[in-house]
């Protein structure tokens, strides 16, 4: 919610203000319960989430309207997902998932909107949410399978020399799981807003003649537009790729 | 609300000082740790609030909306299947009804056709025995007329004789020229 004011001096752009977490209702202390704009914007997507899977489906109807459609579309993609990613047995998983991927949607969706605050854009939620997956699944792993989880590193399709090196990287890349899950989101979510927002500094220098900046945002916007889909995808995805990890380590 | 950048400081200290003094971003907000368990909180909040409304409310509803299509679209095609079905026998059941209708018909048709014929020949006996008896009748006919004729020819004859007789100066003999007349026309 991030507001510029030129200063008489001229180019002045502030692409970071719109991630500044501030409290609602004044003040300056940040507690942990504080009401801030994260409160409002994730308390928007919650209510986006009821609007469409809640409200949107009370018809139950057999041949469903157009936002029924929508819930339906969005459960049987997520579903499917699940399915196809993590078997059968990761089913069982599917609200998990499904709350992630339409939150990290929403979220995503919420913060395009022109003064939006982007919750997704902050590493802190991300690393939350990926942080928990990795947990999820590395403690599901271990219960599923007990000591077979470490089968996971132990790739036994190569050559018996390779193995010893590559369960290291494996076991690396593992732990690396949850770093680029989340930086991959909060990363492009707020590269695009950053630079939509360099671009609405040239446009207000510019003034009226900002054609090219103008364009510009809306290319970026698009792409945006395109992106927020796409990594709460790939962020669902992953989820399920370890997921997957979890319940059938052996490769 | 009017917030400004100073690109100057980086990093997250500047940053965490920057938020404390009233909305101005300096380096990345996403490094100033002093929101992060704000944001944690907040979003646990959110994803168990989402979780539940997904779990208890909308997913068994969706799942419960596309079994039930699922359901309806299997009896509709059952229900299809049922009448092609009852379809099929119809016309079979037409195709027996047409087949024994024509039975019927070529059945009625030969009965007519003996019938027909039966009449036909008692009525080509009754002509045919009408045509002999009138056959009969016209050679009666004839042969009396013929018989007629014969003794018509005699009596001719006989006068003709007895004037050629006469004319050639003889004395005509009426027995014998009776019986040389009947003679000649037997012959």
């Amino acid at each position: 919610m991030a507001t510029e004011t030129e200063a008489p001096s001229g180019l002045q752009i502030h692409p970071m203000d719109q991630f500044l977490v501030k409290p609602l209702f004044g003040g300056d202390a940040i507690n942990f319960y504080t009401p801030t704009n994260v409160t409002f914007w994730m308390a928007l997507s919650v209510l986006c989430v009821i609007g469409l899977l809640v409200i949107g489906t009370r018809g139950r109807a057999i041949v469903p309207n157009r936002i029924q459609s929508i819930a339906e579309l969005a459960y049987g993609f997520v579903y499917k997902m699940v399915e196809d990613v993590a078997g059968k047995d990761g089913l069982k998983y599917f609200p998990y998932i499904m709350t992630l991927f339409i939150f990290i949607v929403f979220a995503n969706f919420l913060g395009l909107i022109p003064m939006a605050f982007t919750t997704t854009s902050h590493i802190a939620v991300t690393a939350t949410m990926a942080l928990a997956v990795f947990f999820f699944v590395t403690i599901l792993g271990i219960v599923k399978n007990g000591f077979g989880f470490l089968s996971l590193f132990w790739i036994s399709a190569a050559p018996l020399v390779l193995r010893p090196i590559l369960a290291i990287i494996e076991v690396i890349s593992y732990f690396v799981r949850p770093v680029s899950h989340s930086i991959r989101l909060a990363g492009n979510m707020m590269a695009g807003h950053a630079v939509i927002k360099v671009f609405a500094g040239f446009a207000g220098v510019l003034g009226v003649g900002a054609i090219a900046p103008v364009a510009a945002i809306t290319a970026v916007y698009a792409l945006e537009v395109l992106v927020s889909f796409i990594q709460a995808y790939v962020f669902a995805i992953l989820t399920c790729v370890y997921l997957k990890d979890a319940l059938h380590p052996h490769h | 609300m009017a917030t400004e950048t100073t690109a100057a400081t980086e990093g997250a200290q500047g940053a965490a000082e920057a938020a404390g003094n009233g909305g101005e971003a300096v380096g990345m907000p996403q490094l100033d740790f002093s929101t992060f368990g704000n944001q944690i909180f907040w979003l646990v909040v959110t994803l168990v609030a989402i979780y539940i409304v997904l779990s208890r409310v909308a997913l068994p509803r969706i799942a419960a909306v596309l079994a039930e299509r699922q359901g309806t679209i299997t009896n509709d095609l059952a229900a299809a299947e049922e009448l092609k079905l009852q379809a099929v026998k119809a016309e079979e059941a037409y195709n027996q009804a047409l087949a024994e209708a024509r039975a019927e018909a070529n059945r009625i048709v030969a009965d007519a056709k003996v019938e027909i014929k039966a009449d036909l020949d008692v009525a080509i006996a009754k002509a045919d025995a009408q045509i002999a008896a009138k056959s009969a009748e016209s050679e009666k006919a004839i042969a009396e007329i013929r018989a007629s004729a014969m003794d018509s020819i005699k009596v001719v004859a006989k006068d003709t004789a007895k004037e050629i007789v006469a004319a050639l100066g003889g004395k005509a003999d009426a027995k014998a020229i009776t019986s040389a007349v009947t003679t000649r026309l037997k012959g």
